[in-house]
């Protein structure tokens, strides 16, 4: 499997990054380069071991359905871009 | 147009249920509706960076039980993972979901179309978090954010392509609905949008093995909407098909005003989310003792319910159907027998009266004061001919708003029913006495006039006379 200039287009795109063509070809290069490090895996035998998700050993951390104070609005909208009505304003995605 | 039944018709449903937890599924901010925006907010579920959350327990029974209702198999180790999107009703830019490990696989729902039970498989259900609620404005140009609903748990339940048409669509939302509501794990409120359904359909030639390109429906808002946004779609479907086009895999936007669907563009590169597990949370292991737990909390379900009351109260099926929709409905049918024996009579109160009544005023059951205790004495009270039909329609009336006992409705109001003959004589000779035309035309042959002279008895009595001693007092006197 190998990763070509469109697959970093198609990525970046839905990143939302916007990369120049030099930026292209090196971010080619450098996945290519992790994959095929990750590839290194494929000479294990690997059936009999499940798939890791976490690393940690631990299950079932939960906490009891408890309601704890919110932030106050004025706070909550510090990190607004801009705010109208204790709302976020944003521009609108068009669908 | 085309021709009817050259198509057949293939729809599997996705319908999100918010749960009705206490506070959030990540965070302790509170889940109730309506507060003013952005004020049930805090780091967590506003996305800030070096936030944990930490999962909601009794969300994740809330999703077990509502997948043991659906004859879901219970996963026994689950995961929850990062779904990635940009869209301003998200402010992480990924929704917490589970992709690979859901909590509840391969169930099944029976519905009933047309006096026929069909059985509707159920793909998966899994537990996510919702998104906020986005406002235009500005002529369209900008958008406001409240992130209130941001991190409510919903359940995600997918239908396996069972669904043959638009009908069949609305029976399995509306039991869905009730096995939701028996469980009371979600108020289920269309208009408060806790229930939400997207719908793939696609038409195929009869006797075809693969299925049609399909169509992915969004925005239908009440159980009425998905019915008409699908037979549109059906429509648009046909049409196309009918002249040698092809039918695009695209998601279409249904306007219940106009009453059409419209194509959302550019949605195609959107469908990448590339899903990984969240690392921020650890896996789930559900155990066959948590599992037992939880399935000892699963109330008797709607079907159980409507089976017992054909069998144990010979209730036609219809009215059984009908009084079990609702847990509420079917509980408030239950007291009233603790205080009458005629089911019969039980139900066509319900489904006439109190039904009618909730419906003509946009009302549910527990907006009203009656209780099914009430109902019950006030049947006993026509049993005992102690008020007749039209002084329980009063009764009846009064108990909706007042919740006041039919007794000391009867004794406050002096509606109790005269069926004292030495009582009725007099008037009965009154009313003759001044009406001589109509005992003229009775008594020339014309029986209508006697519903004229009964009508005035009534009137008199302010309808409180034993409309049967009236008519047999009457027809002495006539003679």
């Amino acid at each position: 499997m190998s990763i070509t200039s469109k697959d970093v287009e198609h990525v970046a795109n839905l990143a939302r990054l916007e990369l120049t063509d030099a930026e292209k070809e090196k971010f080619t290069e450098q996945l290519n380069a992790i994959l095929k490090y990750a590839e290194k895996l494929n000479g294990l035998d690997t059936e009999s071991v499940e798939p890791t998700s976490h690393v940690l050993p631990i299950t079932n951390v939960m906490r009891a359905d408890e309601r704890r104070e919110s932030l106050p609005v004025e706070k909550v909208l510090l990190n607004a871009p801009d705010d109208e009505d204790g709302q976020f304003k944003v521009p609108a995605v068009l669908e | 147009m085309s021709e009817p039944n050259k198509y057949e018709t293939v729809v599997g449903l996705e319908v999100h249920v918010e749960l009705h937890t206490e506070s959030k599924i990540f965070c302790g901010c509170s889940t109730a509706f309506g507060a003013p925006p952005n004020t049930h907010t805090c780091p967590v579920c506003l996305g800030h960076p070096g936030v944990l959350p930490v999962l909601n327990r009794q969300a994740v029974e809330y999703a077990m039980k509502a997948a043991m209702a659906l004859n879901c198999t219970i996963a026994d180790i689950s995961k929850f993972d990062r779904k990635n999107y940009f869209y301003p009703d998200s402010p992480k830019a990924y929704q917490i979901s589970q992709y690979d490990k859901p909590i509840g696989e391969n169930g099944w729902i029976d519905i009933e179309v047309n006096g026929e039970t069909k059985r509707i498989g159920i793909t998966r259900l899994h537990l996510e978090e919702d998104a906020g609620k986005l406002t235009h404005v500005d002529g369209g140009y900008a958008s406001l954010v409240d992130f209130n609903r941001v991190g409510t748990p919903l359940v995600e339940i997918v239908s396996e392509p069972d669904i043959r048409t638009p009908e069949e669509a609305k029976a399995y939302l509306e039991k869905l609905k009730a096995i939701m509501l028996y469980c009371e794990v979600s108020d289920v409120k269309m208009e408060e949008g806790s229930l939400r359904c997207d719908a793939n359909i696609s038409l195929r030639p009869y006797g075809q093995k693969e299925f049609g390109t399909r169509a992915e429906l969004k925005n239908m808002n009440s159980f009425r909407g998905v019915q008409r946004g699908l037979e549109y779609e059906q429509f648009r479907q046909a049409e196309i098909l009918d002249s040698g086009g092809e039918v695009v895999q695209e998601t279409r936007r249904f306007d219940d005003a106009l009453g059409k669907s419209f194509s959302m563009r550019g949605k195609e590169e959107a469908h990448d989310y590339r899903y990984f597990p969240d690392p921020d949370l650890v896996r789930l292991h559900i155990s066959e003792e948590w599992k037992a737990s939880v399935r000892a909390t699963i109330p008797e379900l709607p079907d159980a319910r409507k089976a017992r009351y054909t069998f144990e109260y010979s209730l036609p099926s219809y009215d059984a159907e009908v009084i079990t929709s609702s847990k509420k409905l079917a509980d408030f049918f239950e007291e009233s027998l603790g205080y009458t024996k005629d089911a019969k009579a039980v139900a066509n109160w319900i489904m006439g009266d109190l039904l009618g009544y909730l419906n003509a005023n946009g009302l549910e059951l527990s907006d009203v004061k009656i209780t099914g205790q009430g109902l019950g004495e006030m049947i006993g009270l026509l049993e005992k001919g102690t008020i007749s039909g039209k002084i329980a329609k009063t009764v009846f009336k009064s108990m909706l708003e007042t919740g006041k006992r039919p007794q000391q409705i009867v004794e406050e109001q002096g509606l109790v029913q005269i069926s004292d003959e030495g009582a009725l004589v007099g008037i009965v000779n009154q009313i003759v006495e001044a009406n001589p035309q109509s005992v003229e035309d009775y008594r020339a042959g014309k029986e209508k006039a006697i519903g004229f002279l009964v009508g005035q008895i009534m009137k008199e009595t302010k309808g409180k006379a034993n409309p049967a001693l009236v008519n047999k007092l009457l027809l002495e006197r006539l003679k």
